[in-house]
């Protein structure tokens, strides 16, 4: 569904901060994405969700050249990739609803046709008390659920989430983890980027890892 | 409330574009302004614009003629006998000539109080109104008196005229330059406090993009927010610009406090704005609103292609 040949990128003049990156994400896949903090593993998930374009190679992402992909052709790919940011970016002047709807509602549907699917997955991340409230005044643990219930409202079939679990505690980081593994289950393809070893210990799958722009794999 | 948490989506949905923002609400002063400053540029403009054609009306609505005494004859039969030709054009509404007290009167300012007339060889004066300028049988009047009247010929005011259309032209001309600069200088200012107003609310662009939002619709939802930011401050600044020349035509006599005011009341007359300069003054709103979407559109836009 993904895949790098020969990637490479550089921000500006300076030196690469990715190098020959070759590698593929397969459908109902499971993978984390790990290195030293700066190895370049945000930098790589901008790669894999367009939100960064390589200073040399090519990126195939379901089967088309990402290189020729118009701005619209872009926000359409990106409605079949779920992405966590690690700093959440919720919008704070929308509800917790509001913002897990959005992707919904810049398709142009009707708030009515996903109220309840809204409803079921804020309940599921555990956010059901907290539709209502605006992000500001949200926990750190709080915006993480409601970050990757946006990520997974829109039922994509790559997850990307970067560090979900770096603002929780270690109970609450094994539900979402777990959380992320039942998504696997049903069949979505899912890159976690994190550099918690606790954490890509409980869960036997394929490890990436970032090291001197370098990737290793480690199957 | 508690119904209302139960079921979010019940409650309206929140806009997109954050309402009541600090940008924003600076954006609807610098809009506000700027529209005033158009407005009363395109009522002062329509102002000139109505007095100058009433002043060529006026002098285009009379005609003199004037006889000179010639040696032997009696002035006042010659009089007598061009106020008659004069009524009897087709057009004239009306002849009536100076007496020789009232002549004695035009000519105190040069001549000085107590002059005797009768001693000087002193024109007099027949004043023709016309009914209608343009079917006033001028030519034919001059005719007629050229013929019939001994020392009389007629003065349309033609001179006067175009030089006073060359004057209204020129102050046209001053109004529509500087109302065209004034427009330019709104259309500029808007848009880059427009630009202000979206750059601020950039973290929005930005996560709409990534969560799947296309450009259009990125677009719309901030043209549709900074359309009605740009009717709030249109009609604020539109709605002073109309009371203002609303207050001027009222109260004249505030006129004469300004300095100037009063010979500019004396030559405009009183300042009162014609139903079509409050029209202008509408329209000067719609464009400053329009400028504020369109703005807003491109630098979203903008902001969309330089995200990568």
């Amino acid at each position: 569904m993904v895949r790098f040949e020969n990637v490479g990128l550089r921000y500006g003049p300076g030196p690469e901060v990715l190098k020959d990156l070759s590698f593929g994400i397969e459908p109902h896949s499971f993978q984390f994405l790990t290195g030293a903090s700066g190895a370049g593993k945000s930098s790589l998930l901008r790669l894999l969700f367009l939100s960064l374009r390589p200073s040399r190679g090519l990126i195939t992402l379901f089967e088309r050249d990402a290189s020729r992909l118009t701005l619209d052709e872009v926000a359409v790919f990106r409605r079949r990739i779920g992405v966590v940011f690690q700093d959440f970016r919720l919008l704070d002047h929308l509800t917790t609803y509001e913002n897990v709807a959005l992707p919904l509602r810049v398709q142009g549907r009707d708030e009515a046709s996903y109220r309840s699917e809204v409803t079921e997955i804020l309940r599921w991340v555990g956010l059901g008390e907290r539709m209502d409230a605006l992000p500001p005044i949200l926990s750190g643990g709080e915006k993480q659920r409601a970050a990757i219930a946006r990520a997974l409202i829109g039922r994509p079939e790559l997850v990307l989430a970067d560090e979900p679990t770096g603002n929780v505690d270690p109970t609450l980081a094994r539900r979402l983890l777990r959380l992320f593994v039942e998504l696997h289950k049903s069949g979505t393809s899912v890159v976690i980027a994190t550099h918690d070893i606790a954490l890509m210990d409980q869960f036997d799958a394929r490890r990436l890892v970032l090291a001197d722009g370098r990737l290793h794999l480690d199957e | 409330m508690a119904d209302e948490k139960e079921k979010p989506g019940k409650r309206r949905a929140s806009p997109i574009v954050p309402r009541g923002t600090v940008a924003g609400s600076s954006l609807v002063a610098v809009i506000a302004i700027m529209t005033f400053l158009a407005g009363v540029a395109a009522g002062a403009v329509e102002i000139v614009r109505v007095a100058a054609s009433e002043w060529h009306a006026d002098v285009a609505r009379e005609v003199t003629i004037q006889v000179r005494p010639i040696e032997g004859r009696d002035i006042e039969a010659e009089i007598a006998k061009a106020v008659d030709l004069a009524r009897r054009t087709p057009g004239v509404a009306d002849a009536r000539a100076y007496s020789r007290e009232e002549s004695a009167r035009l000519l105190e300012p040069w001549l000085g109080a107590g002059v005797d007339l009768q001693a000087l060889p002193v024109p007099r004066l027949v004043v023709v109104r016309l009914a209608d300028e343009r079917e006033a049988d001028l030519a034919s009047l001059r005719r007629a008196l050229t013929q019939n009247v001994t020392g009389a010929s007629l003065d349309d005011h033609r001179g006067w005229a175009r030089r006073l259309a060359a004057l209204s032209d020129v102050v046209m001309l001053i109004g529509v330059g500087v109302l065209v600069l004034v427009l330019l200088v709104t259309i500029l200012s808007v848009s880059f406090a427009t630009r202000g107003a979206v750059a601020a609310n950039r973290a929005v662009v930005q996560v709409l993009h990534l969560v799947g939002a296309r450009e259009s619709f990125i677009a719309s939802a901030f043209q549709r927010h900074f359309l009605i930011v740009g009717l709030n401050g249109a009609i604020l600044g539109g709605a002073a610009a109309a009371l203002f020349f609303l207050l001027a035509g009222v109260a004249p006599d505030l006129a004469a406090i300004v300095p100037g005011g009063g010979e500019a009341a004396l030559l405009l007359g009183r300042i009162t704005l014609e139903p079509r300069g409050y029209a202008w003054i509408a329209a000067a709103g719609l464009l400053v609103a329009l400028v504020t979407a369109i703005a807003s559109r491109r630098t979203v836009q903008r902001t969309l292609r330089g995200i990568d």
